[in-house]
């Protein structure tokens, strides 16, 4: 299966301060692939490398087999709907759909026109005096109908209302069926990838801890709860994603491909939130151990 | 890229037009008056030899509009780089429209070109017409101002001619570069101001007059070059003389300095406003003020006795070289800009 999104030891600098590193990433073709993470773990970071935006400080990044932006043909392969979906406030709807027109080679005007009026914008109106719900929508109107092979969404939905949100992860998701597009979408929250997603990205801390298809990170990742253990006691093909521990009891998240035996455990799935609230947890138990030692 | 550059620049280009047209208009309606009613007043007066007077008569009669429409042409490039340069590139940047139309199938190079070549041509377009429109008109009342405001003088040279052409495709680029650098509209506006405007002053006070070697002659004294003759009786009565910034033969030439000289060639002042001690005896001979015709005999006198007038000039036939020159320098400068600007935006600006 070919990639659509290929990193190697990727990092990016600002100033002194690390905003990705070490990321090595390899997105096959055909996913809806989520990007979660915290506010500024560097998620947006990692999408303007995708997109050409930024030049990659350390390692190197293809997308489409390509450099990012590296020319129109690449550029033409690659849509990108912004952070906060910016659109020229003193242009209309349909000349932001001409905008479209002019600087795409693959636009499909019918299709943009078709969309426009299905979600009721009036082509007259100024961009300036939509509302956020509709402005993503028309961002997104632009990013589709220039007929990308990958749509890259930024926080696409962190200005809208819940039933905006909806409607706009809708009218992506029949898109993204319609057109055979392979979609990365970032978020800081999990509840608006559920449902969407088939492939999953977590950053945390500038740094990629897992990336994965949901399905198998799912099948992967467990929790045990069970009679107090030292994480050393546990098999070696168990990697520990987080640990808690009270006096007489142990709760891990662990990833592991074996099935787990120990009949001292109680075994239970994970929702995709848990999953990514585990991995959110260890890096901060790190840190807090880290700054611990730091203080003795 | 053609129309969405024509989209975004089309209401301030019309605003810019309109006031053109309007002004186009204006002139067109008066110059050729003007022009009509200085060669009559000229047949006139080189019948009676009046024509000094006529020339403060005519230029002082329209003072007024000579400096409002040399204003509009000076003030020009100055707009163009404050509301069309600086926020060209930084209000996409502060709206995040930028990451709208970087990611449309065409590269940040094509797009900064497309953009920076129509607006900036249509500003030069504009400075050109208005400074161009604005030189006719005025060549009446270029040819009867008084040294200060002739056509080679500091205020006026860039208010007519080609140069303003250059000057707005400098300011214009200066804004955009100044914007990128910056990344935020008001503070890039005052900048580019700030850094416009000392540009423009130190160009006329530190690098025109070295554009080519200036001359420098001695002349006798005259009425072309002395303003007035005085008599100072607490400096043992000696003849003042104060200078003027004009040279006798060559009517508009830009004077960059004069002093008085004496037969030997030893200054004795200059004439930079400040009066000139002439050591002529002033209790007999022609300088007495007894003698009646005053002025003319005692200048005759001073002349004799080999006082001059040594001035460093440019005659008023550089003014289209100069103005040549100072288009190319600044068309230099403003290719400079361009390409840093090009750089940044494909280095750094992301």
């Amino acid at each position: 299966m070919t990639s659509v999104l290929q990193a190697q030891g990727l990092g990016k600098k600002y100033g002194k301060r690390w905003a990705l590193r070490e990321c090595t990433i390899d997105i096959p073709a055909g996913h809806v692939v989520g990007l979660v993470g915290p506010n500024g773990a560097g998620k947006t970071t990692l999408l303007k490398l995708a997109s050409g935006q930024l030049e990659p400080t350390a390692g190197g990044i293809t997308v489409l087999g390509g450099r990012p932006a590296g020319g129109p043909a690449q550029l033409a392969k690659v849509g990108f709907v912004a952070q906060d979906t910016p659109v020229y406030a003193g242009l209309a709807v349909a000349e932001h759909l001409r905008l479209g027109e002019r600087l795409n080679p693959r636009w499909d005007a019918a299709f943009a026109r078709e969309r426009i009026a299905r979600l009721g914008l009036v082509p007259t109106q100024r961009a300036g005096k939509l509302s956020g719900g509709q402005r993503a929508q028309l961002a997104l109107t632009l990013g589709l109908a220039k007929r990308p092979e990958l749509l890259i969404l930024d926080e696409p939905v962190a200005s809208l209302d819940p039933l905006a949100r909806r409607e706009f992860l809708q009218s992506l998701m029949e898109a993204t069926v319609e057109h055979e597009l392979s979609v990365v979408l970032s978020s800081h929250l999990v509840s608006d990838l559920e449902r969407v997603c088939d492939f999953l990205i977590v950053l945390v801390d500038s740094r990629v801890q897992v990336a994965g298809e949901t399905d198998k990170l799912l099948a992967t990742h467990h929790r045990l709860i069970g009679p107090r253990r030292d994480p050393d006691r546990l098999p070696a093909d168990q990697h520990v994603v987080s640990a808690r521990h009270t006096d007489r009891q142990s709760t891990y998240v662990i990833r592991t491909d074996a099935p787990i035996h120990d009949p001292a455990w109680t075994v239970t799935q994970l929702s995709l939130e848990d999953l990514v609230l585990a991995y959110m947890d260890k890096h901060t138990a790190e840190n807090r151990r880290v700054a611990l030692e730091v203080q003795r | 890229m053609i129309w969405l550059t024509w989209r975004q620049l089309r209401a301030s280009a019309a605003m810019l037009a309109a006031v053109l047209v309007i002004l186009a208009i204006v002139l067109a309606l008066t110059g050729p008056d003007l022009a009509s009613r200085y060669s009559a007043g000229i047949t006139a007066c080189t019948q009676d030899n009046t024509c000094n007077r006529f020339y403060d008569r005519f230029f002082g009669g329209h003072e007024f509009s000579f400096m409002a429409v040399s204003l509009v042409v000076l003030l020009l490039p100055a707009l163009v780089g404050l509301f069309w340069g600086a926020p060209l590139i930084t209000r996409e940047l502060e709206a995040g429209t930028h990451l709208l139309v970087w990611n449309q199938s065409i590269t940040r190079a094509r797009w900064l070109a497309i953009k920076l070549g129509l607006t900036g041509l249509t500003a030069v377009a504009a400075a050109g017409l208005c400074g161009l429109m604005v030189t006719w008109w005025s060549d009446p009342l270029d040819k009867s101002a008084s040294e200060s405001l002739a056509l080679m003088a500091p205020l006026v040279f860039g208010a007519r001619g080609i140069a303003p052409m250059g000057y707005a495709a400098f300011a214009f680029v200066l804004g955009i570069t100044v914007g990128m650098l910056v990344r935020r509209t008001l503070p890039a506006m005052a900048l580019t101001l700030a850094v416009f405007a000392a540009i423009q002053l130190a160009m006329p006070l530190l690098v025109r007059p070295h554009l080519m070697p200036p001359v420098t002659s001695t002349f006798e004294l005259g009425q072309t070059n002395v303003d007035g003759m005085g008599m100072n009786r607490d400096q043992g009565g000696a003849v003042e003389i104060h200078l003027r910034s004009a040279v006798p033969g060559h009517a508009g030439a830009w004077v960059l300095s004069g002093s008085l000289v004496d037969r030997s060639g030893r200054t004795l002042g200059s004439g930079g406003g400040g009066e000139v001690a002439v050591p002529v005896s002033t209790t007999s001979g022609p300088c007495a003020p007894s003698g009646s015709p005053f002025m003319d005999a005692c200048m005759a006198e001073i002349n004799r006795l080999g006082y001059r007038q040594k001035a460093t000039y440019h005659p008023l036939e550089r003014f289209w070289p100069f103005q040549w020159i100072e288009t190319g320098i600044y068309a230099l400068l403003t290719l400079g800009l361009t390409w840093l600007s090009f750089w940044w935006i494909r280095r750094r600006l992301s």
